[in-house]
């Protein structure tokens, strides 16, 4: 009988210490994981951020009646100050966008007027495209922005893939929740899915022609699609960036924009 | 025999009197209240189709599926050719065209600095054209509370309400901000010429009525439109004739809609959103007030033929004991009623009619009951005269006396004839 309750309470205890050792080994694998989720962010904002740069883009916008191109060329400084002068089609030449602290205008030459973009008016779409003044005018870090963990593994474009689910952590978000497949090696997303806090998917986006640029990886093109609208989405390719250079502090001022 | 009782009708007041002052009264009331019914949804159809619908409305298919949303990236092009189409296909519509926008309407400062932003509903419409007869159908020149009406390329009217908001007086200017027919940023410069009122607040918060090729200039639309809208001849609206046009001119274009999303496709008012409803229910109303008034009269009309059928119950007496049968001195009951009932039916209509007639001329100012209206309504409410405006109160006055007469006089058919006797005291 004795010995019939020692081995219960060898057994008990050996469960007790089986099941702490797990919850342990569990919580500092979770712990692990977020580490490395975090690590993998801070590495994606080192691909995609920079103290300023200089880009020459075009976004090709495909309508259902037609197609258009729109060149232009971007002056970005950190995540608060941002300047942009649209180049062509002729009837966008000239046009204007200056990003200060949160506050966006637009200069147009036809009417000569600076007007400012405000309040809901910030989630309509930019030319018609698939990207709205609020996807464009968000610079910020994903690291600072985001809670982090990883979903899982796999493989997109022959690439192995990390999956991070991303949650905001401030309340001044487009997207309340994004997915990411991580390129494992590269450290840049190839695929992302934007979510609004009610679990609607709102927004793709796809980067292809992935270059190394400066010591960084860059995608040369990304494919926007409006998951809410028809039509096959907006390109968004990168025909110049320049990384780190000097920016005169007018051009990011009111002046610049007439 | 009609000649007979007509004659008794007549001679004998107290037997024709009251009922007549009774199915008088019910007719003019039933025709009073159809025509202000049918005046007032009518006239709340027809500012629709005038601001909103037409009777007709031609868009591109793909536009048509969004068309709540003005979708004018999907407008029609080559308005002007499908507009000379449209002429020759059905010259007796006035066939017009329309741009529909939702924009944002930028006030400047005196630096020309954002002083303030609202969004604005806007209607493009033909104002400058002097054939055109859009201007009457929005009522604009009634609807201006301060300044005047556009004269030139460039003058736009608005809302009195937003003009208050952002203490605009006629003269000064905006911008208008919104996106061009290709998805490009649309500024344009606007002067405004006066401020609006239409009674319904849906419109009077954001509405700018503006010229249609400013329109077209403002949203890179050169001969494109978003709507091409139909207005037939008629005083009221036709719906089975802009049922037939819609037919024949899709069943026109019915292999050009199933290949192309831009080929151009008609509704009527009825497909329209909930405009349907509104059809249908002012087309119930004549039955609603007929079922009413039939109801309500053949009970108080039965309590009278009871009564007279009381008054008269020596007479009936007299004549069953002269040998008259029952079903001769009921159906002569029946006869006299319809007579009674046609000559207040008569009387009831004309006095009903010209009532009717004054307020269709005059009309009834309700502005001041509709400031809070999110429905297009008009501020100034008539009576409608149509062809039912003349039967409609014959149909409850002699349905309800004839049948209040049939019930009471079942009574004569339940007489027998030994207490008949005993009743005449013979």
């Amino acid at each position: 009988m004795k010995l019939i309750c020692s081995l219960k309470r060898y057994t008990a205890k050996a469960i007790g210490l089986a099941t702490l050792a797990l919850t342990l080994l569990n919580t500092t694998s979770a712990s692990l994981c977020a580490q490395d989720a975090v690590t993998i962010l801070k590495r994606i904002d080192e691909n995609l951020s920079s103290k300023n740069r200089i880009t020459e883009s075009s976004m090709t916008i495909y309508g259902r009646r037609s197609n258009r191109t729109i060149v232009s060329k971007s002056w970005t400084e950190g995540d608060k100050k941002s300047f942009t002068e649209f180049i062509s089609p002729a009837s966008e030449a000239g046009t204007k966008m200056l990003k200060l602290d949160g506050q966006l205008w637009i200069y147009t030459p036809s009417a000569d007027r600076t007007i400012q973009i405000s309040g809901h008016l910030l989630r309509q779409s930019v030319m018609g495209s698939d990207l709205s003044y609020e996807d464009m005018m968000d610079d910020r870090k994903l690291s600072d922005i985001y809670n982090v963990k990883i979903e899982g593994r796999d493989t997109l474009d022959s690439r192995d893939v990390i999956i991070l689910e991303l949650t905001a952590n401030v309340s001044d978000i487009a997207y309340y929740r994004q997915k990411m497949w991580v390129d494992e090696q590269r450290n840049i997303p190839l695929k992302q899915e934007m979510y609004a806090r009610s679990g609607q998917l709102l927004k793709r986006a796809e980067m292809k022609e992935i270059k190394r640029i400066d010591n960084r990886w860059y995608p040369s093109l990304v494919i926007y699609k409006d998951m809410l609208k028809d039509g096959k989405g907006t390109e968004f390719r990168t025909i110049s960036i320049r990384f780190d250079q000097q920016i005169p502090s007018h051009i990011f001022s009111k002046a610049s924009l007439r | 025999m009609k000649r007979f009782l007509l004659k008794g009708i007549i001679n004998d007041k107290g037997r024709s009197l009251l009922p007549i002052i009774v199915v008088a009264t019910g007719t003019m009331l039933t025709v009073l209240l159809y025509s202000w019914l049918t005046g007032v949804m009518g006239e709340s159809i027809r500012v629709n189709a005038n601001f909103n619908t037409g009777e007709l409305k031609v868009m591109t298919l793909a536009y048509s599926k969004d068309s709540d949303q003005f979708p004018n990236d999907l407008a029609i092009l080559d308005a002007s050719l499908l507009i000379n189409d449209l002429k020759e296909f059905e010259p007796t519509v006035d066939w017009v065209k329309r741009v529909r926008f939702g924009a944002l309407a930028d006030f400047p400062d005196s630096l020309g600095e954002t002083r303030g932003q609202a969004p604005v509903i806007g209607w493009a419409i033909d104002i400058f054209s002097k054939e055109s007869l859009e201007s009457q159908r929005f009522n604009l020149e009634s609807s201006i509370v301060n300044g005047e009406m556009p004269k030139r390329a460039g003058e736009v009217l608005i809302s009195n309400e937003l003009a208050t908001k952002f203490n605009v007086q006629p003269g000064e200017s905006f911008t208008l901000f919104g996106s061009t027919m290709e998805g490009g940023f649309a500024f344009y410069n606007l002067k405004v010429s006066g401020t609006l009122l239409f009674g319904a607040s849906g419109l009077d918060r954001g509405a700018i009525v503006m010229d249609i090729e400013d329109a077209q200039r403002a949203f890179g639309m050169e001969d494109a439109c978003g709507e091409i809208l139909g207005f037939l001849p008629d005083k009221y609206l036709n719906m089975d004739n802009a049922e037939r046009i819609k037919v024949r001119f899709n069943n026109l274009y019915s292999q050009q809609q199933s290949t192309d999303e831009f080929a151009p496709v008609m509704i009527t008012l009825r497909d329209q959103a909930g405009m349907a409803e509104m059809v249908d229910y002012t087309d119930a109303v004549s039955s609603i007030m007929v079922f009413i008034f039939v109801s309500a009269m053949a009970i108080v009309l039965w309590n009278g033929g009871l009564l007279g059928a009381l008054r008269r119950y020596s007479e009936f007496g007299i004549r069953l004991a002269m040998g008259e049968s029952k079903g001769h001195i009921y159906r002569s009951l029946l006869t006299e009623a319809l007579i009674i009932g046609a000559i207040g039916s008569l009387i009831g209509t004309i006095i009903g009619f010209f009532i009717v007639l004054y307020i269709n001329v005059h009309g009834v100012d309700m502005s001041s009951m509709m400031q809070n209206s999110t429905m297009v309504m008009p501020s100034v409410v008539r009576t409608a005269i149509t062809p039912t405006t003349y039967y409609i109160g014959f149909i409850p006055g002699i349905f309800s006396m004839v049948l209040g007469n049939a019930l009471a006089g079942l009574g004569i058919y339940k007489r027998q004839t030994a207490r008949l006797f005993n009743e005449l005291e013979v």
